[in-house]
């Protein structure tokens, strides 16, 4: 029986459960210094004096980077736009901003030291939100343009507008026409928060300058960008970077690109010693988060239920800081439009800087932002129109192998199939369920797509030694979603080995082969198309050794478990094949899988690797005298191609399911009006816990083989976060209570009921 | 200012002088070297540095080291290879309830402080019982699974 879609047991499962797990914090070098960030007391000055005086003769202190250590090298970072110094170079421009940095013996010689840092600041204008920063003579939070980074991809970037630092846009059809023909049109302003990804190990990096050479040790999702960065960055080639990651504990786009390694880097060369940065939540949470956003969309849709037409314009606060605010920005605007048939669509996204901590990827970034909004109002134009909401669907999603984009890839699910199938596992069809009598139930369902794969190129190497032990060597990152699992099942799949003897190996840049990055749901797709070719590699090796031993031709020959057989019944195993080869007990294969744009460049535009399905349903109660909203049931449909891992699919989207509980019903980063960050530990911002799970949680697999991955296999873990909230927000609306502002807390929803004047 | 503390840590005697401010959870981690335990919120809310101290849950971040002075302290490193690690083990590998890993040991060992006070298996008090211990990758299904068939073996 192939291990291909078998749930076997997690790989580093014992290891974690004993503790043993090393993660970057856990790593403690010879000499290693601990680092203690001084960060920006305001939004938006010019740093009049830094003086480090009295820090530097501070017991235990080795040293204190400030920008001037920085004058040797171009001290600007940012993989879609270069607009971050390292360490504030004369103006801060968010509350938080790192100013200096001081190494010491210990972590609270650190902490004691960076206090004693005078710095002086002049005040300037602050621009803390969305509307403050495009009001008419806003302060500009950044003076100049910054260049385009190394990994923006998105083509060429339109000149700065003010605090705008990227606009997506795209027109199709006539929209004056469309809106103009329709029996109803649906329109609304809605907002939506800035939330933390909150993976429970905070950012961290330890850096180690030996001979002109460093050495990062760094919690990341995309190590070979981060090396690329760092490398630009400090004038070294690539493999003078080497870039060694741990466990990480949790990522969900937080710790992708590059984050605390430049800052970490910086002070180690000036220290010339080993130096830890380890953040605090606080300091995590203004390192990155999700964009807050505003927008404003309009749908057209004929009197049998055509939709027709959409616009959408939306604003998302990416802070003082681009990271990869850009693409976030482009996945919300083609969220926008949701996976129907329009005869006419005009859509506009803006990235806007503000004097607030930066923001950028966030697990089913652009679609979380877009889908609730895009789906409360299909639900509007069938409610109007006294349409069934399931019905509207059926008549105007796309079906496989329509346009979804103008020139990218056609579409490979079968949506109707999997809505259908949330909405069932909610009891769409169940007469309505009784509810107290200040009490009001409803249930919702939602679709919509996100481009999967991002940038198709992924290499790996799979090693089998002389007693058939198997080693996968591969850049993607194991952040908790059970990669190292699946790769070396789909090793152990296609070489007939026991997954047992095949182990995934963490990534060090300077040994394993380039991977892109960990995100986009593109590991077992792209990640392990690569693995799945090293793998064959190595059977084609051991089918040529085993066909010149036992003297058959290759064609007759046949893998079966740890060996091969020849049409006789013999067998050799794979370790008797390995010394076979080579003649002594030793020596290894060498397989090599690649993976690369394949009848394309692999550009956004013309992507992506699949698209990955953002399907749920949702059944919720209110309660009418507190506004206090319970989510009863949930239900997503993890449309994968092949589940390689069916239980660890299951926990992608159950996982996604209670993050988009959380975004729809209470998280929520608060900034005060001079840009501070007010909710900044879990005593002020919460996230789900045992209590908050649906009584009834179904994540449905649905496997058509039709992915590009190994055995048809597409990625998951994403789409089921932006579904959960628009089903949620359509649930709610069904009882009676339309919100155009997440997250539904009580007093919001409470506010709601009063306005609509409800019960 | 130092305090002298005598303890017994994971079944072994531990006695020397600690920093009167120093917290359990760098005591652990930067002393001890026993690095299974975690740091995340530092504010008692997330129970990831979770460790038992006589028996009892307490928030390594938020209790100062010298206070174990005459108690016992029990980290991941001391539950594993108890039997009732194997059991747990054995329950959350069954139902993949380990994700990124990094709330496990807190998990672990306060699901043993709650079976030692004789929680069963009933769902609604696992949930409830377990509300302090948070988790961002699983949507705790599976860890209520796996606890729920732990606790509810007798």
């Amino acid at each position: 029986m192939s291990v291909i879609g078998q749930s076997v047991e997690r790989a580093d499962g014992p290891l974690k459960l004993a503790g043993q797990a090393e993660f970057t914090g856990d790593i403690r070098l010879p000499g290693m210094l601990y680092a203690a960030v001084l960060h920006s007391p305001v939004a938006h000055a010019r740093i009049r004096s830094v003086d480090t005086a009295a820090a530097e003769r501070a017991d235990g202190v080795i040293a204190v980077l400030t920008s001037d250590d920085l004058s040797d090298i171009d001290p600007f970072y940012g993989h879609a736009l270069r607009d971050r110094p390292v360490v504030a170079l004369g103006q801060v421009r968010f509350a938080g901003e790192p100013v200096a940095v001081v190494a010491a013996e210990t972590q609270a010689a650190a902490d004691a030291a960076v206090a004693l840092i005078d710095a002086e600041y002049e005040d300037l204008p602050i621009a803390a939100s969305v509307a403050t920063a495009l009001a008419d003579g806003a302060p500009l939070v950044h003076e100049k343009r910054a260049r385009a980074g190394a990994a923006h991809g998105l083509g060429d970037l339109p000149d700065a507008d003010g605090n705008i630092c990227y606009s997506y846009a795209f027109r199709r059809g006539d929209t004056a026409r469309a809106f103009s023909g329709a029996a109803v049109v649906v329109e609304g302003e809605y907002t939506f928060p800035a939330v933390y990804q909150y993976s429970m190990e905070t950012h961290t990096t330890i850096a180690h300058w030996q001979g002109g050479e460093l050495t990062l040790w760094s919690s990341c999702q995309h190590p070979f960008l981060v090396r690329q960065e760092i490398a630009v960055l400090f004038g070294l080639p690539l493999d003078r970077v080497r870039i060694i990651v741990p466990f990480l504990g949790g990522g969900f786009g937080s710790k992708s690109y590059t984050k605390m390694e430049p800052l970490t880097a910086a002070i180690a060369r000036k220290a010339d010693r080993p130096v830890r940065i380890l953040n605090a939540v606080h300091e995590s949470m203004i390192t990155t988060r999700r964009h807050g956003m505003t927008a404003r969309m309009r749908t057209a849709a004929a009197a049998d239920g055509t939709l027709l037409g959409r616009e959408c314009q939306a604003w998302l606060d990416t802070g003082a800081y681009a990271d990869n605010g850009p693409r976030v920005t482009a996945t919300a605007g083609d969220a926008a439009p949701g996976p129907y048939r329009w005869q006419a669509l005009d859509v506009q996204a803006h990235c806007v800087y503000t004097n607030t901590s930066p923001s950028g990827s966030y697990r089913a970034f652009g679609a979380t932002h877009l889908q609730w909004i895009a789906e409360s109002q299909v639900d509007e134009v069938a409610r109007r129109l006294g349409l069934d909401r399931l019905q509207i669907r059926r008549q105007n999603l796309l079906r496989p192998g329509e346009e979804v984009r103008p020139g990218g890839k056609p579409l490979d699910a079968d949506l109707v199939g999997d809505v259908e199938k949330a909405a069932f596992n909610v009891g769409w069809s169940e007469p309505p369920t009784r509810s107290f009598p200040r009490k009001r139930r409803g249930r919702g369902v939602s679709v919509g797509l996100l481009a999967a794969g991002a940038h198709p190129v992924s290499m790996a190497t799979v090693r089998m030694g002389p007693d058939g032990s198997v080693t996968v060597l591969g850049g993607t990152t194991e952040m908790g979603q059970g990669a190292r699992t699946v790769m070396a099942q789909i090793a152990a799949g296609v070489l007939r080995a026991p997954v047992g003897k095949v182990v995934m190996r963490g990534t060090d840049t300077r040994y394993t082969p380039y991977d892109r990055s960990t995100g986009a749901s593109r590991s077992t797709t792209v990640a392990g198309l690569a693995v799945q070719r090293a793998a064959q590699d190595v059977l084609d090796a051991l089918l040529e050794t085993a066909a010149a031993k036992l003297e058959t031709p290759p064609q007759l020959l046949e893998p079966v478990e740890g060996g091969i057989k020849d049409p006789g019944g013999r067998t050799m195993t794979h370790a008797e094949l390995v010394r076979a080869r080579f003649g002594f007990d030793g020596g290894e294969l060498l397989g090599h899988g690649r993976v690369q744009p394949e009848g394309g460049s692999g550009s956004y535009a013309e992507g992506p690797v699949f698209w990955e399905v953002c399907i749920a349903g949702a059944e919720v109660e209110v309660d009418l005298d507190t506004g206090v909203v319970t989510v009863l049931r949930t239900s997503t449909v993890a449309d994968v191609g092949k589940a390689i891992n069916p239980q660890l699919v299951t926990r992608q989207d159950e996982g996604a399911t209670l993050q988009g509980l959380g975004n729809a019903l209470f998280e929520e980063m608060h900034y005060g009006p001079d840009g501070m960050l007010l909710n900044d530990t879990l005593l002020g911002y919460r996230i789900p816990a045992f209590r908050d799970i649906p009584a009834t949680m179904t994540c449905s697999i649905v496997e058509n083989g039709d992915g590009p991955g190994p055995f048809g296999a597409k990625g998951c873990g994403e789409g089921a976060l932006a579904a959960v909230p628009a089903a949620i927000v359509n649930a709610l609306a069904d009882a009676g209570v339309p919100m155009n502002e997440l997250p539904l807390t009580p007093e919001r929803v409470w506010r709601r009921i009063r306005e609509l004047k409800i019960g | 200012m130092t305090e002298s503390v005598r303890a017994t840590i994971n079944g072994k005697p531990y006695a020397g002088e600690v920093p009167a401010e120093e917290l359990l959870l760098d005591f652990i981690r930067d002393r001890l070297g026993l690095t299974g335990t975690k740091q995340s919120c530092e504010v008692q809310v997330c129970g990831v540095c979770t460790v038992l101290v006589d028996g009892n849950p307490v928030s390594s971040c938020c209790y100062l080291a010298a206070d174990i002075d005459g108690r016992e302290v029990t980290t991941i490193e001391g539950l594993a290879g108890s039997d009732f690690h194997r059991r747990a083990s054995a329950a959350f590998l069954r139902h993949a309830a380990v994700q990124c890993g990094f709330c496990t040991a807190g998990l672990l060992l306060t699901a043993k402080a709650l079976a030692a006070r004789g929680l069963g298996g009933d769902r609604t008090e696992v949930a409830a019982a377990m509300n302090g211990s948070l988790c961002r990758c699983t949507g705790y299904v599976s860890l209520l699974d796996s606890l729920v068939e732990l606790l509810g073996q007798r």
